[in-house]
């Protein structure tokens, strides 16, 4: 009898995730502020595609990442990770299975640790939850440096001897070594140059196209997740905008903060003429955000009904959810 | 790495200079010298006259208080110092050299006793500390430790000496053998148990006051690095709480606990001054205080450079641990 192949091919569900952090431990009064870091968010990966996750800084996509792995716990939701509901697997178990979804770092800098040499910070947990067998285990760990474009010698140095883009392959190596089926990859490229980028960059679609890794990749420079996303969600204030597949996405950006960061991408050709959409003010605060939608304080379109109520996120092309009131809500 | 060290002992040869330029000019100021505490009795009875005094004021090379007169009698100080005699101690009638020989051990064990102490009660409790931050057991730990080290010495010493000397008669009160037993002298280990069981207070007392600090600078230490991104890489490879801890947390916390720990080795020949008064245990602080009340220039002279040599060679040693013990240091 041949096998089933499993029916759910999405690799990754995120329902009504919610994220809130008390903004004082002393608080005296009862209702305890909170920084709504990610409000209510609901997406699917599908298996070896990459989603891209866009949005201001502080708009929750670190939080995000973070919540998926259970870097920290979370508020409320669910996030279902190949048919497993993450947040109600106890420490111990979840622990066994961190392998199967890893994650790099924004900052190569601060997230390897300075005392231990770089085969070992590749390695360690790779004998932690022995990937390998021990004979196989340094021959293993050189060929996951080879296929990051690490030379062999580097084994023994200490992290801080390489450079940023280095060091950012270290963390690369670091993650896919474990054998992971999903890498959460937050901001990985905003701390290196713009050429070092490039490199990178084509190093996490190759090691995608080798070994079919799910990434979610989260980003504020578009131009980056155009180039690497299946997919793309646009987050501001902890809640999703607009999500969709990247084509749509480019193509017809529906809402109106959406097509606000598009208009922003810088075009290499100086006679284009652009029409830019400048979004004036500043991001309101997550303790107190805007009543209805979120973005209103800031829309060009804002309507009456807009500080009323807030717009759910709903369907209105094939694979492609927006939350505006801009368009039939009902 | 030998240019630096040329240049640190460079340094420190300057250092030991000013120090002890300061030290001599205030020991020479102090308004009742050596000869004065000695002959003040015998003056007022009318045994010895003024003269005497000066007479033997100049005998040893106390008489000439004016500026010219100190710094001459410091060049001598210096001469016969650079050519390793450190001279021969007023009170104590013995050469400097030979005092500070003899009684720096009793101090040394005392202080290293309560420094291995405070090592192996200090970091553990600090990390369990940093671990469980905001806990319970955090507050509780900081507070005593917050208690011990702002106590001043003196007075945990009284406070000890009458709960378990006095009111319990579990420990003696003072001293370091028991004067009302006679030991033959081939009875070693019975002498020796005499006197541990006489240094069980003053080492408490050093312990407490210590143990504090470095449960403290522990526990600073560790929450900087459980809060920096590596250990949220650790956790995100899946390593144990218990590997977090110590392979990524402690071992990165280990280069300023070892750094600031070995520098306070050679701090542990100084002697505990207050402490070893009170118990009237006769160790290197001891000695230096009285030596320190009756103007004994040639004594406090050599304790004092001798302090100033251990507190130099701790920097010194401490700025080495920290090469050793971080890769990313390298000393030029």
């Amino acid at each position: 009898m041949e096998k089933t192949k499993i029916e759910n091919d999405y690799i990754l569900e995120v329902k009504n995730l919610k994220k809130y952090y008390p903004v004082s431990r002393f608080s005296i009064s009862k209702n305890r502020a909170y920084v709504k870091a990610v409000d209510d968010v609901s997406f699917k990966i599908k298996r070896g595609t990459t989603m891209g996750l866009v949005g201001e800084s502080g708009c929750g996509k670190t939080t995000v990442g973070r919540s998926l792995l259970r870097l920290h716990d979370i508020t409320d939701g669910q996030v279902i990770f190949d048919g497993k509901d993450l947040s109600k697997i106890p420490e111990g178990r979840l622990r066994k299975m961190r392998p199967q979804m890893q994650m790099i770092f924004q900052d190569p800098y601060s997230s390897l640790s300075p005392r231990m040499p770089v085969g070992e910070i590749i390695g360690e947990a790779v004998k932690e939850h022995n990937i390998v067998p021990k004979s196989e285990y340094r021959s293993y760990i050189l060929k996951v440096m080879r296929d990051c474009g690490l030379q062999p010698q580097y084994f023994y140095r200490y992290p801080h001897e390489f450079s940023g883009g280095q060091r950012q392959r270290i963390s690369i190596a670091r993650a896919v070594a474990l054998k992971p089926k999903f890498i959460v990859c937050d901001e990985p490229l905003s701390a290196l140059d713009v050429s070092i980028q490039a490199q990178i960059i084509n190093l996490m679609k190759d090691l995608q196209e080798q070994y079919g890794y799910t990434y979610l990749f989260i980003s504020h420079d578009l131009s980056v997740v155009e180039y690497i996303s299946d997919t793309i969600g646009v987050m501001y204030l902890g809640s999703m905008m607009e999500m969709g597949d990247k084509k749509r996405i480019f193509e017809n950006p529906m809402h109106p903060y959406t097509k606000a960061l598009l208009s922003a991408v810088p075009v290499s050709d100086p006679d284009v003429k652009m029409n830019r959409i400048i979004l004036s003010g500043d991001i309101p605060s997550p303790v107190n955000p805007p009543s209805g939608c979120k973005f209103r304080t800031r829309c060009q379109n804002c309507m009456d009904i807009c500080a009323k109520k807030a717009p759910k996120l709903k369907e209105y092309e094939d694979g492609h959810l927006v939350a505006c009131h801009l368009y039939s809500q009902d | 790495m030998w240019k630096y060290l040329l240049k640190r002992i460079g340094l420190a040869i300057i250092i030991l200079l000013g120090a002890s330029a300061l030290i001599y000019l205030l020991s020479m100021l102090m308004p009742a010298d050596y000869i004065d505490n000695q002959t003040s009795a015998a003056l007022q009875s009318g045994a010895m006259t003024m003269e005497d005094v000066m007479r033997l004021k100049e005998l040893y090379g106390l008489a000439d208080k004016s500026f010219g007169g100190i710094v001459k009698s410091y060049i001598s100080w210096l001469k016969s110092t650079i050519s390793g005699d450190l001279g021969f101690s007023f009170l104590y009638g013995k050469p400097v050299t030979k005092v500070l020989s003899e009684y720096i051990w009793i101090s040394f064990m005392i202080a290293f006793i309560s420094y291995i102490l405070q090592i192996a009660i200090g970091i553990p409790m600090g990390i369990k500390a940093s671990v469980s931050q905001y806990s319970a057991y955090d507050y509780t730990v900081s507070v005593f430790a917050m208690m011990g080290t702002a106590l001043p010495s003196f007075f945990l010493s009284a406070l000890l000496m009458n709960v378990f000397a006095i009111k319990l008669g579990i420990f003696p009160l003072q001293g370091l053998t028991t004067a009302t037993t006679v030991f033959a002298p081939d009875e070693h280990l019975k002498i020796l148990l005499d006197k541990a069981w006489h240094l069980v207070l003053p080492i408490t007392v050093l312990t407490l006051l210590n143990v504090g600090g470095t449960m403290k600078f522990t526990r600073t230490n560790m929450l900087e690095v459980l809060n920096s991104d590596y250990i949220r890489t650790a956790r995100a490879k899946g390593l144990s709480e218990k590997a977090v801890t110590y392979k990524h947390a402690f071992r990165n916390t280990m280069i300023p606990l070892v750094t600031s720990l070995s520098g306070m080795l050679p701090g542990l020949f100084g002697g505990a001054m207050i402490t070893e008064t009170v118990f009237a245990i006769p160790g290197i602080g001891y000695m230096a205080l009285r030596a320190t009340r009756q103007g004994d220039i040639p004594f406090i002279m050599g304790y004092n450079m001798f302090l100033a040599i251990l507190t130099v060679a701790g920097m010194l040693i401490s700025d080495i641990m920290y090469m050793v013990v971080d890769p990313r240091v390298k000393l030029s």
